[in-house]
Formats: structure tokens, C-alpha cells, sequence
């Protein structure tokens, strides 16, 4: 004989079991997201439905951007094609000689019997909107995995360096700026060949960490990529250094750069497609105490 | 506080389709492309406290969450952010919701404020965990100007309420 208040009294379970039961379940997704990376499927599916209203909040700005174009007076169409006319002057002689230059070292590279740096297959795309994120330095780009864009591929605007895609979904990719906290960019000294890594700083900077205080850099030197991660072509501008410190208490010297590309002045990018002919990854170091047919298989893999 | 003695309107029940609508108006707002979302008001949250505070029956904690999952996942940002810090804004919205409609306009503002505060705190608390960047005391700038934006709130979204209930033909509206 138990006694229930009458059906329309009832209002389900408690606001607190509500709350624990929902708050347990974001903390599962969380750690799933950060830790493990499961829930990728789940955040495809979800951004493929919140698509439709992405694209329905960007027609207003199109739209705005649209009527902005077309009311351009002819005398900034006129100072822009007078700007790219000396623009294209200047890269023609460059090209000329390009060329010819391009010729002799892929000669020379059969001589060396180095392997032949093949084209990298470039996609168009254009920058919808900076991530509604302020923890982390992320831009979202109109083209993605129909596209053929991959995680893990540079992305240039015309002057250098942006960042690395991320995460790829149906339509939309994500890339993280190379100054986000967690990216780094194997870079060279174009004045003597310096090699080192940059960090992102978090503050639009970029940072080269681990240089010795003694190391020949100086301000205003100019970063290219490397090209020995396979992820960015090599001789690609990256930043000049703005500031070196030396303080003779750390072993380091800190030295912060400036990136050369401007993701906020610039709508269009290009996204560069990894290099086919990487050699492959080297085999993890055994330990010592690993049995020997082990050590065979991965002898014959070599 | 002296009881409020003043004549306090009888509204008409609330429509669903309007809730919907407008919490779909506050996506749409949110997901514009903006440049710079620091000290940007988060309108979703606003409209979300509004209605936990006016509508505790109709809409909920699980309501809350899964807006937090749209936007977590439009965004890139980590997934499950912003559905923890909704669910616990939604939580404490409906257990306020009786002390709240007591105060004037910019008193129940005031109040809104502190929740707001409190739920980008967790955000910044649960990045901060996960290694975020901190991004800097503009990111809290959004929920002060979020709740300046609660009386604005309150007459656009109780707007459809207020009709009269026998619309009389010589004076509509």
C-alpha cells in the first residue's frame, strides 16, 4: 500500500539528479574529446546538422560584402590593378630565371640520386570565420574532407605560413594557426641556415625556444620552413625575429618572432597536400632487454 | 525590499514555437563570423537564463546541454564545454527562478550577471585544465553586457505574451 501523489504532480527526477546526471555525462565527453579523441564522429555528426544554420548566419555578412564590392569606385579598382600590374613585372623576372634554375636542380638532384621533390597538389579555400573559441588560435576553412583535405596539411596564404589543419569535417575543416600554444614548425635561419623549432606563443608571437644564448641570430632575421617534418614544404616564410634576449642566468636565449602571414588580412588560403614520396618511419628503438626475434623482423623491415 | 505593490500584468501563456524560435535567433546570432569573440555577449546563454527563469517547466538542464553540444561542436572548441557550463547555468536559473522575478528589471540583471560570470568561469576553469590559453579578462566583458542586456530581454521575449487577449479591431495592437 504505497501512496503517490497523482500523476500531475509528477515532474520527473530532481533538479540536482538532472544536473549530476548531465554534468557526468559533458565531464565523459570531455575527457573522451581531450584525452582520447573519440568523439570525433559525434562532433561530425552534430556540426553536419548545426551546417545549414553556419551557412544561414553567414549570408548576412555575403551579403553585406557583396553590396560592399560592387559600390568600389573605379579608382580603387584602378590603384589595385596598377598594384598587381608592377606586382607581376617584378615575379615575371623572378620566374624567368626560376625556370631555368628549376631545370638544373632537378639535374642535379638525379645526380645526386636524391629523390625528386614532387609538386604538391594545392586546394583553394577560403576562410569562413576565426573560431568562436578564445582558449586556442583556430580558423575554419569552406572545403573539407569532400575536398580532399586531410588533417595534418600545411595551409599558406601568399606570404607565408598559416597553420595545420586539424580537424577535418564533411564540408568545413578546421586549421590551427601556428602561433596557437600548441603548435610548433621546424624553421631555418635563411641568413645561415640555423636550424630550429618555433613554438606558437599563445599571444600571436611565435617562440624559438632551446637556441643557445650564443646562437648567430639577430633581430629581423628572417625564418623559412625547413621542410624535414614532410608537413611544410621547405623555403617557406614563416617570421622574422622581432626580439632576442640574452640573460647569462638561463643556458637559453628567448627570442620571439613575428609571423610573416596575416590571417586576419587575408580571406583567401591555399591548402598544401603532404608529400608522397616521405620515406618511411623508422622503427621504434627496442629496448635492450627485447627478445632477439623481434629485433630480426624489425632488421628485415630496414 | 518592500513588497512590490505596483500592478503587475497577467500574461498570456507562453508559446512553444517562440522559445524555439528564438533560442534558434540566438544560435544564429552566436555563430555570425565574428573576428573577435572576446567580449562579445553570448546571447544563447542569455536567452537560455531567460527562459529557465520564466519557463522552468518547459525547458530544462537536458535542453541546455545539448545547446552546449551545438555550439561546442560549430565551434572547435572541446566538446562538452559549454553543455557542462549551460547545464549548470540552467540548474541554478531554475532553482533562482521564484527569488529572481521578485526583483526589479535591474535587479533580476544583477542577478543574471552572477550566473553568467559563474558559468564563463567553468569554461575558463575546464580550458584551463585541458591546457587552454587564457584569454584574457575582455572574455568576461560578454556578461556584463549581456545582463545590461536583460531588460531589452525581457520586453522583446514577453513581447507575444502581452497581447491583448480579445484583439479588438479598431485598435490592434
Amino acid at each position: 500500500m504505497d501512496y503517490q501523489p497523482p500523476p500531475f504532480f509528477s515532474r520527473g527526477p530532481a533538479p540536482l539528479v538532472r544536473l549530476a546526471f548531465f554534468v557526468s555525462l559533458a565531464v565523459l565527453l570531455m575527457v573522451l574529446d581531450a584525452r582520447f579523441r573519440y568523439a570525433d564522429t559525434l562532433r561530425q555528426v552534430i556540426a553536419l546538422v548545426a551546417y545549414p544554420l553556419q551557412r544561414v548566419s553567414m549570408a548576412p555578412v555575403a551579403l553585406f560584402n557583396a553590396a560592399a564590392d560592387y559600390f568600389s569606385d573605379r579608382a580603387a579598382l584602378t590603384r589595385e590593378n596598377d598594384a598587381l600590374k608592377s606586382k607581376q613585372l617584378q615575379a615575371a623576372t623572378g620566374l624567368l630565371t626560376l625556370e631555368a634554375l628549376a631545370a638544373e636542380n632537378a639535374q642535379l638532384r638525379r645526380l645526386l640520386e636524391a629523390r625528386e621533390r614532387l609538386p604538391r597538389k594545392a586546394t583553394f579555400a577560403e576562410i569562413l570565420y576565426a573560431g568562436r573559441d578564445p582558449f586556442s588560435r583556430r580558423i575554419v576553412i569552406d572545403k573539407g574532407s569532400q575536398s580532399g583535405i586531410e588533417a595534418g596539411q600545411a595551409v599558406v596564404d601568399d606570404v607565408g605560413v598559416i597553420g595545420q589543419v586539424t580537424r577535418v569535417n564533411i564540408l568545413l575543416s578546421e586549421v590551427t594557426l601556428m602561433t596557437d600554444k600548441e603548435q610548433m614548425i621546424p624553421v631555418q635561419l635563411l641568413r645561415n641556415g640555423l636550424r630550429a623549432v618555433a613554438f606558437g606563443g599563445g599571444d600571436g608571437t611565435l617562440d624559438l625556444r632551446f637556441m643557445a644564448a650564443n646562437a648567430d641570430i639577430q633581430a629581423d632575421d628572417v625564418l623559412v620552413t625547413s621542410g624535414i617534418d614532410g608537413t611544410y614544404p621547405s623555403g617557406l616564410p614563416v617570421a622574422t625575429v622581432a626580439r632576442i634576449e640574452r640573460d647569462s642566468a638561463y643556458a637559453f636565449a628567448r627570442i620571439t618572432c613575428v609571423p610573416t602571414a596575416g590571417t586576419d588580412k587575408y580571406k583567401q588560403v591555399l591548402v598544401l597536400s603532404r608529400e608522397a614520396n616521405l620515406p618511411p618511419r623508422p622503427a621504434e628503438a627496442e629496448p635492450a632487454t627485447a627478445r632477439p626475434a623481434k629485433q630480426k623482423r624489425t632488421k628485415r623491415q630496414e | 525590499m518592500p513588497f512590490d505593490d505596483r500592478p503587475q500584468r497577467i500574461l498570456l501563456p507562453v508559446s512553444v514555437g517562440y522559445m524555439v524560435f528564438t533560442i534558434v535567433l540566438a544560435l544564429l546570432f552566436n555563430q555570425l563570423p565574428w573576428r573577435d569573440v572576446n567580449g562579445l555577449p553570448d546571447v544563447v546563454a542569455l536567452v537560455l537564463t531567460f527562459w529557465c527563469v520564466h519557463q522552468p517547466r518547459k525547458i530544462g538542464i537536458g535542453t541546455a546541454w545539448a545547446l552546449g553540444l551545438i555550439i561546442d561542436a560549430g565551434n572547435g572548441a572541446l566538446l562538452g564545454q559549454h553543455a557542462f557550463a549551460y547545464a549548470v547555468l540552467a540548474f541554478a536559473a531554475i532553482t533562482l527562478h521564484r527569488r529572481i522575478l521578485w526583483f526589479s528589471l535591474w535587479g533580476q540583471a544583477v542577478h543574471v550577471l552572477v550566473l553568467l560570470l559563474a558559468s564563463q568561469l567553468l569554461v575558463v576553469a575546464v580550458r584551463h585544465i585541458a591546457g587552454g590559453e587564457f584569454p584574457g579578462f575582455a572574455y568576461f566583458a560578454g556578461s556584463l553586457i549581456a545582463a545590461a542586456l536583460w531588460p531589452a530581454a525581457t520586453f522583446l521575449l514577453l513581447f507575444p505574451q502581452r497581447r491583448p487577449v480579445d484583439v479588438d479591431q479598431n485598435r490592434p495592437i
